[in-house]
């Protein structure tokens, strides 16, 4: 595949809008006129290229510090492909989060619950030859946020991807199976479509999960697939 | 076939991965014409948003070890953001066009649930006037918004403006 090919548009509803009510802090941040269409040129459809030699890998976040951090450690995996199910391989991917009880080692954050001077809370993984990736961490814990009375964010890690081609670059949040606080949460309900909602919950995986170590989850991640949809949509265009 | 996987903000707490020197693309020895890039991002009410990622991603000169051709700065309590980098050279565009030398910028922030694409441009440079996208936009304050000025020698200023008078043109790809 051609690494100069467009990338196609967002399925309708699969994106969350810019201007979400029921998030607060997208009042006055989202643009009022439309975006501008642009044709794809070299500019979007080639993008940065990471190595571990430049920006070293971090795929265990409890081995960051002298001491171990407090929490549940857990198993994080899966697979980056592209909408066509092309594996992508050597891929760098960033996440962060929070510590097992809610709070971010950031000076900003004023939750009231301990920091954990053992988990600065941030990793680096590249995938593999076939886009898979795995690091170990600690389960995030649920914090409180301003946006309405008794606002809670789910427990969640979050993800930033950057693919082949800067058109491809993905912010996310990753959540976790089974979490009373997402049907509450309106970042999570702002991507209206309910299936690809569904697939920022990560399942919990026992092929993942280590004997006498650590539960695994599986979250598997898709980027935006080049060139034409390989697939007839019938009739939504 | 699944489709993409949705976007969710960044949140007010990306800075766990903030790496200061990701701003200096010219850190791993890149040589050619340094410049340095700046300006405030503001919000709908003017005020400065200062916990914004601001990336930047050049098509020329082409990446390379010693070259990243991306780069990520904070914003700072005044809305500010200041990358060093090498000059673009103009780069192809679509059939026989040429594209005036530009950065691709992606602004994420809490508040935007999916990135903010939109460009920086060089004001003087003569292949402004025939670019693809510059010359699509009519009307001039609009394009202005793309362009930043000369404010010191090898210093380009463009300030990105979220919403309301002056709104950034932003560009959906």
């Amino acid at each position: 595949m051609s690494d100069t090919l467009p990338f196609r548009p967002f399925a309708a509803g699969t994106q969350p809008p810019l201007d979400a009510p029921a998030y607060g802090s997208t009042h006055l941040r989202h643009p009022k006129r439309a975006l501008r269409k642009l044709a794809q040129t070299v500019s979007e459809t080639t993008g940065p290229h990471f190595t571990p030699a430049l920006f070293p890998e971090i795929n265990d976040l409890t081995k960051q510090a002298s001491g171990e951090p407090l929490g549940e450690r857990i198993i994080v995996a899966g697979q980056v492909t592209d909408e066509d199910g092309r594996p992508i391989p050597n891929t760098m991917i960033e996440v962060w989060q929070a510590n097992a009880a809610g709070r971010y080692a950031h000076p900003r954050d004023m939750h009231d619950a301990p920091a954990d001077p053992n988990f600065p809370g941030e990793g680096r993984i590249f995938t593999d030859t076939e886009g898979r990736y795995r690091f170990v961490t600690i389960k995030p814990g649920a914090y409180p946020w301003r946006n309405h009375h008794n606002a809670w964010r789910p427990i969640h890690i979050h993800f930033s991807l950057f693919g082949t081609g800067f058109a491809q670059r993905l912010i996310t949040q990753m959540y976790f199976p089974g979490d009373p606080l997402l049907n509450l949460d309106p970042i999570y309900h702002a991507v209206s479509d309910a299936a690809a909602r569904e697939r920022l919950v990560s399942r919990f995986d026992l092929a993942i999960t280590e004997p006498e170590w650590a539960l695994g989850y599986r979250f598997d991640i898709v980027l935006r697939g080049r060139g034409a949809t390989p697939f007839e949509d019938g009739g939504h265009h | 076939m699944p489709t993409a996987t949705a976007s969710q903000t960044i949140g007010p707490y990306w800075h766990l991965i903030e790496h200061k020197e990701w701003a200096d693309l010219t850190r791993f020895g890149a040589e050619g014409e340094r410049i340095e890039v700046t300006g405030r991002v503001t919000d709908g009410a003017g005020a400065p948003v200062a916990d914004a990622a601001v990336e930047i991603w050049q098509a020329s000169p082409l990446a390379d070890e010693r070259f990243p051709g991306y780069g990520r700065s904070a914003t700072d309590g005044e809305g500010r953001f200041r990358f060093i980098t090498l000059k673009p050279q103009p780069v192809a565009g679509h059939g026989n066009q040429t594209q005036a030398p530009h950065l691709s910028i992606v602004l994420l922030a809490r508040g935007l649930m999916t990135a903010l694409r939109t460009r920086l441009y060089f004001e003087g440079e003569a292949l402004n006037e025939t670019d693809p996208l510059l010359s699509s936009i009519e009307d001039p304050v609009e394009r202005a918004t793309l362009i930043a000025r000369s404010t010191g020698p090898g210093v380009w200023t463009l300030d990105i403006r979220l919403q309301g008078e002056g709104e950034t043109v932003f560009l959906e790809v």
